[in-house]
């Protein structure tokens, strides 16, 4: 029987399949494949030009000529020059101080916006207005309010008799920095504002209210329930608005173009300064590596510090 | 209105500027006959390409276009000119010097051509053959153009411009001048005397690129001091340069209120402009922005150029900022593009196209300081002999690229200004400058 039924039994002939359909059926290989396109964009405008930037900082380039490898000459330069010192110090303070700053009274907007309101959504449109305007056009707006000559507030506290001169805004060192803190300060709430009032809305009110009948106080409802469950979205906020000041140019170069004396450039403006009007690219290209550090530093730090889940949970570190 | 302006309107504009009927038509010029054209054959099918900085005003790019247009129709030539930003026109000069692609000439700044000698045609049969025809050619320009150390035309300048003493003759007059004392003491003694009138002096000791430079060099040049020496070394630390920031020291105090240290290059216009300030130093850009605009038209009327004090210095201390032409090797036409540099710097096009500037641009050349346009308005003849300035940028050492750095980093500008704002010692600057410098001028 079996020897007859396998006669009639018609199989089809399996066709031979060819090599290239074997590739690609084979997984590993489609999938590098597919991901080729991602690769390539990735590498194209990513790792090239970090790349190149990297390269640059161990060679003299400069823009009328390429360079050649000159070690670690230009950071040698670099770590005996008291301009990049300061523009060390100057971009860690203007980022602490700037971030403390964005960061509390942002907090306290969202805080406000978060109660009921009349005309809630048109006040949250109007609170966004400051990061919605091209930074240049604030840099321009600042740049005239602190003007040495022609700024508003001077010209207020003159009219009122408050005052018989103008104030120093940008004229020296330190008047110059508080300055430029100031005007990143009001550029950045609105972000911090917003993202946290995104944060406070996810908070179920039943832990309000499940406090509220325990007998909380309004401090201890912040403290308590507001404050530990806005802490991951606090993280992730606090990481960009880090990167985004210390790496900040528009406003500083615009305003004060790192002066007077220097005194206010961030290492993002000294490494455009160097790099792009000085024509020395390898210099400038290492001043802007000298920034990575600092960066990785700042996103482990709120990543590592911020974002632990137990601590978040409010239980003992382990 | 200024956008219509077409190229006869314009030679209308030029004719009335004129005084009193020196019309174009009828140029004062002075051509010396016999002088043989180089000869160029030019190559067949040739195009040409050129880069140049933006205008100053209108006219200048209309003129500019309608010569190139009349060579191409003398020569069959193409040329096509584009106009780039200031800030623009060095990067774009670096990639195509560094690319071996890109446009056969471009117009750049005073030192490029030096920065890029390696990559240029030698124009020296054009440029002589033009300084024989037109008087000869004026110092800053004989400067720029040749190689350093050499009788060897690397490029060609088309015209140049500086930043005189820009003052209000009521307010000079009022403190008991007639006009501002061209030596030091006097000159502090003048900004002394118009801050207790309440109408003091300004100028720029901020990151400004044109003005801030241009007061720093000054300080250095007219008490002799220079921030290198004839062979290029760094000479900034110098009993003079201490003299020149001690000087500073007295003067800076009698700016007008709330400092010009973060001055820009724009601030010491608006402030003059808003009555701030009353004597400061500019380009002619300031003067007719306030005879252009009738709500400052009485600002420019009681406004008078004059030179900055020499002090120690022999002449005007003040480097021109100056247009200069080069033309790469890789250009595949080298005798067109020579041939068209020398049309454009021939009287039939170059004294229109001086004239329609106005004064913005000063000519290199002798024999044009008989355009009509030095005669049409007495208040900027005195930017007629910008080109004979005896200064430069890097002053005394070869032009170079850490001449252009130091300017652009400014690192004299700075010195000053940590001295003014009481930073630093003077002694202390200056040991920063030179710090500076040395790093920057040790190619």
């Amino acid at each position: 029987m079996s020897a007859v039924a396998e006669d009639k039994v018609w199989v089809r002939q399996a066709k031979a399949q060819s090599a290239l359909s074997k590739l690609f059926d084979w997984k590993p290989f489609l999938v590098a494949m597919c991901m080729l396109p991602a690769l390539g964009l990735l590498f194209v405008f990513l790792t090239y030009p970090l790349g190149l930037g990297i390269w640059l900082a161990f060679t003299d380039t400069t823009i009328g000529r390429s360079g050649r490898w000159v070690g670690l000459e230009n950071f040698e330069y670099m770590l005996e020059d008291p301009i990049w010192w300061n523009a060390v110090f100057f971009s860690v303070f203007y980022t602490g101080v700037a971030t403390i700053g964005k960061f509390g009274l942002g907090l306290w907007l969202a805080l406000l916006l978060n109660n009921h309101l009349p005309f809630k959504s048109m006040l949250r449109a109007i609170i966004l207005l400051p990061w919605i305007v091209p930074t240049v056009l604030t840099a321009i707006a600042f740049w005239w309010i602190y003007n040495p000559q022609f700024s508003i507030i001077s010209w207020i506290f003159i009219e009122l008799g408050l005052r018989t001169t103008n104030i120093d805004f940008i004229n020296t060192a330190w008047p110059a920095r508080w300055s430029l803190i100031g005007a990143n300060i009001w550029r950045g709430i609105p972000f911090v504002a917003i993202s946290l009032l995104a944060g406070l809305q996810t908070i179920s009110p039943s832990l309000y209210e499940a406090a509220l009948l325990d007998g909380s106080t309004g401090w201890q409802r912040f403290r308590y329930i507001t404050f530990p469950m806005l802490l991951p979205i606090l993280a992730i906020v606090m990481t960009f608005s880090i990167i985004f000041t210390f790496t900040d140019f528009q406003l500083v170069y615009a305003i004060t173009r790192g002066g007077p004396v220097n005194s206010t450039h961030l290492l993002a403006t000294l490494a455009f300064q160097r790099g792009i009007p000085g024509g020395q690219l390898g210099e400038g290209a290492a001043i802007a590596v000298s920034m990575i550090p600092f960066l990785v530093f700042a996103t482990l730090f709120s990543y590592f510090a911020l974002a632990r889940r137990k601590w978040q949970q409010g239980e003992s570190n382990d | 209105m200024a956008n219509i302006i077409t190229r006869r309107s314009i030679l209308g504009a030029g004719a009335a500027l004129a005084a009193g009927g020196n019309a174009l038509a009828q140029s004062a010029v002075q051509v010396a006959s016999g002088v043989a054209a180089p000869n160029l054959p030019i190559e067949s099918g040739a195009t040409l390409r050129m880069l140049r900085p933006v205008r100053f005003v209108a006219p200048d790019e209309e003129v500019f276009r309608a010569n190139c247009a009349r060579f191409t129709q003398q020569t069959g030539v193409q040329v096509r000119v584009d106009f780039v930003g200031w800030e623009d026109i060095n990067q774009q000069t670096a990639v195509t010097a560094n690319t071996g692609a890109g446009p056969d000439v471009i117009v750049g700044f005073g030192d490029a051509p030096h920065i890029y000698a390696g990559k240029l045609v030698e124009l020296s049969d054009i440029a002589e053959y033009l300084g024989r025809k037109y008087g000869g050619w004026m110092f800053a320009a004989d400067k720029l153009g040749k190689r350093h150390g050499s009788n060897n035309w690397i490029g060609l300048p088309f015209g140049g411009t500086a930043g005189p003493l820009v003052w209000r003759k009521s307010a000079v007059n009022q403190v008991g001048f007639q006009t501002p004392p061209n030596d030091l003491p006097g000159f502090l003694d003048l900004c002394r005397k118009l801050r207790q009138a309440g109408k003091p002096a300004g100028f720029a000791l901020g990151n400004a690129v044109g003005d801030g430079n241009g007061f720093a060099n000054w300080l250095m040049w007219s008490h002799g001091a220079s921030i290198t020496d004839e062979a290029g070394g760094v000479a900034v630390n110098s009993p003079q340069t201490l003299a020149a920031l001690n000087y500073l020291k007295e003067l800076y105090p009698t700016f007008v209120d709330g400092g010009t240290i973060s001055w820009g290059d724009i601030s010491n216009n608006q402030a003059y402009a808003a009555n701030n300030c009353w004597l400061t130093s500019n380009g002619v850009s300031l003067y007719f922005a306030l005879k252009n605009d009738p709500a400052t038209r009485p600002i420019a009327d009681d406004t008078e150029h004059s030179f900055l004090p020499f002090g120690a210095a022999p002449s005007w201390p003040s480097a021109p900022l100056t247009l200069n032409a080069m033309l790469f090797r890789h250009s595949r036409f080298p005798n067109a593009a020579k041939a068209l540099l020398a049309f454009l710097m021939e009287q039939p096009q170059y004294e229109p196209w001086l004239n329609a500037n106005l004064g913005y641009w000063a000519q290199p050349l002798n024999a044009y300081r008989d355009a009509g346009v030095w005669g049409s308005d007495p208040k900027i003849a005195i930017f007629r002999d910008t080109m004979n300035n005896r200064f430069w940028n890097g002053y005394k050492g070869p032009i170079s690229e850490a001449s252009g750095q130091a300017n652009a980093e400014y690192v004299l500008v700075q010195m000053f200004a940590s001295v003014a704002a009481g930073q630093a010692t003077p002694e202390a600057a200056m040991r920063e400058a030179e710090r500076r410098a040395r790093r920057i001028f040790r190619r």
